[in-house]
């Protein structure tokens, strides 16, 4: 399977897609978007991201931020906030850089490590949108958590690369088809900035709108009582 | 549910907003009255002539603060809107329902089932809670026309039909308007509705409220990415916010009208609150203004169940939950379009 760039969807939607199909659905084909107190401090992150904790550039490695990254064959494309590269011989040569280097990402997380995989899935898919792009190999790379100060080391299994495939290919679908997934009504939700807008507990159980209009006429007291 | 931010609203004729770092300055005379942090604000409307500095605009725009223009009087003027919000595809689905009699009427009939049931619903509430007070036999009659006009709309086919008996029942419903009141009722008297302009001081009150009450839905409805020009039920005309007046039906006797007789029975209004110009026609004057829109803010933020979605919402969120459901009716989120039921 091969994309052509035109339908190319967001890299860093695949967060939101394993966290929620349907608030992907809403952020990427509905265009809705809410702050909330998580989003807000993500984004406070994101603008200190070049935290210079490491020299841009040493000897034997130099960091590059911002790096536009996409892969045809996942059809996903984006921006990378920071992306190490070390003198290694089985690494790639660059026009003006002598010698070889090896790619690593750092994914800069806010708060601490997640129970489950979205971190992970995410970086993965950047590890391969990154490799098609400068068409290398990357075993592995790191995750980097704000409030522990901690970096981890994900090594790129082929199973998380297949898991990446499988969304991203899930992801198209639902594009094509300009259908926002329904919702499922679970813990996470209360977390969520979009809770207002998708109302997944309406959606859980449906009422029957017919009834509701006839039940409401024909109730004699107000059925929006106390006002 | 979603955070009801503050409306600003500017009453004096000659104040002037501007801009101050991340305050919202208001001036008269080149000399500041009052500021804000615009984070608290998500609303300013205007019923001055003077209007606000670019900068200021362009902080609105930034921040989704809605920003619209009445005159004094509380005629709409106009509304700054920042970027477009939501969907195209759900824009166009709209188009095309509207372009559709046999799509839309559905709609319409739907949006005029919960307006002429809230204004029954009124109508039966103030009878029983003013047994004695009124004239039992002409509420019995209304209400008896009113369920009759509801049975007429869901065997309706077109949208003249439609227009004739929701004609019909709007009459049927103003006959117990002056029963409604139940003091000062010489200063008070209603003689049918007038808008163009208003005739005497409860058509004023019930123009003043509809146009805040319209501004309320416009906003909701561009909030979640409809086209609020572009209604059901209102056809087009330039110029027109028809969706928001289709909107509007609903929450009239629920929202407005309720509001309007509880000033007038609560004594909060009288005839020094009221202008009369030459021409006969009838404002509330600044002192009214600033009453009608203290108690409407504090109104605002009674909390009621929404009988749809069974969760507690603040009074003045209603338009924008009834705008979700109707995008998401649009969107095929929905089977249909469920209406506010008061």
């Amino acid at each position: 399977m091969s994309y052509v760039e035109d339908e190319y969807l967001m890299l860093s939607g695949i967060q939101h897609y394993y966290f929620c199909k349907r608030q992907w659905g809403l952020i990427h084909i509905d265009q809705q978007w809410a702050e909330n107190s998580y989003t807000a401090e993500g984004q406070q992150l994101h603008k200190k991201a070049d935290d210079p904790y490491i020299k841009e550039k040493r000897k034997d490695m130099f960091i590059s931020r911002a790096i536009h990254v996409s892969s045809s064959s996942l059809g996903l494309s984006g921006i990378l906030d920071v992306v190490e590269f070390y003198k290694d011989k089985n690494g790639i040569s660059f026009q003006g850089k002598k010698g070889k280097w090896q790619p690593y990402i750092v994914e800069y997380k806010r708060g601490q490590p997640k129970k489950d995989k979205r971190d992970v899935i995410q970086l993965v898919a950047e590890v391969m949108c990154l490799e098609e792009t400068l068409d290398c190999q990357i075993s592995n790379s790191y995750l980097f958590y704000h409030s522990v100060n901690k970096k981890i080391k994900i090594d790129i299994t082929k199973e998380l690369r297949d898991l990446v495939h499988d969304f991203s290919a899930k992801m198209h679908f639902y594009y094509q088809h300009k259908k926002v997934p329904d919702a499922e009504f679970f813990k996470n939700c209360r977390l969520c900035s979009l809770y207002d807008i998708c109302m997944p507990r309406m959606n859980k159980r449906p009422k029957n709108i017919d009834n509701y209009i006839e039940n409401a006429i024909y109730s004699e007291a107000d059925v929006c009582e106390n006002y | 549910m979603r955070k009801l931010l503050n409306t600003l609203y500017i009453t004096q004729e000659d104040y002037y907003l501007s801009r101050e770092r991340d305050n919202i300055v208001i001036k008269q005379d080149g000399k500041i009255v009052n500021r804000f942090p615009y984070r608290i604000i998500e609303n300013i409307i205007c019923f001055s002539y003077l209007g606000t500095s670019p900068s200021l605009v362009q902080l609105c725009n930034e921040n989704n603060i809605s920003l619209s223009f009445l005159t004094p009087t509380g005629k709409f003027c106009g509304r700054f809107v920042g970027m477009t919000n939501g969907n195209v595809l759900l824009r166009r689905e709209q188009y095309r329902i509207a372009d559709d009699d046999i799509r839309s009427i559905e709609y319409a009939k739907r949006s005029l089932l919960a307006k002429i049931s809230s204004s029954r619903k009124y109508v039966l509430r103030f009878k029983r809670d003013h047994s004695g007070k009124i004239d039992e036999s002409l509420f019995n009659n209304v209400d008896k026309e009113l369920l009759k006009s509801i049975e007429l709309i869901k065997q309706v086919k077109d949208k003249d039909s439609l227009r004739g008996i929701e004609g019909n029942a709007a009459n049927t419903y103003f006959r117990v308007f002056n029963d409604f009141v139940l003091v000062n009722k010489d200063v008070f008297q209603f003689n049918g509705r007038t808008k163009r302009p208003p005739l005497d001081c409860v058509n004023a009150m019930l123009s003043f409220g509809y146009s805040l009450l319209t501004n309320e839905c416009q906003s909701a409805l561009e909030t979640v990415g409809l086209d609020s020009y572009v209604g059901f039920f209102h056809t087009d005309r330039p110029g027109r916010a028809s969706m928001a007046l289709d909107l509007v039906e609903e929450f009239r006797s629920y929202i407005v009208d309720r509001f309007v007789f509880s000033l007038i029975n609560k004594k909060q209004v009288s005839n020094k609150h009221f202008d009369i110009k030459e021409n006969g026609s009838v404002f509330l004057n600044d002192k009214g203004r600033s009453i009608f829109i203290k108690e409407w803010q504090n109104r605002k933020h009674t909390e009621v169940v929404h009988p749809f979605i069974n969760e507690k919402v603040k009074l003045m969120l209603l338009p924008y939950v009834q705008a979700q459901l109707m995008a998401k009716a649009i969107r095929d989120d929905l089977p249909s379009y469920p209406p506010f039921m008061a």
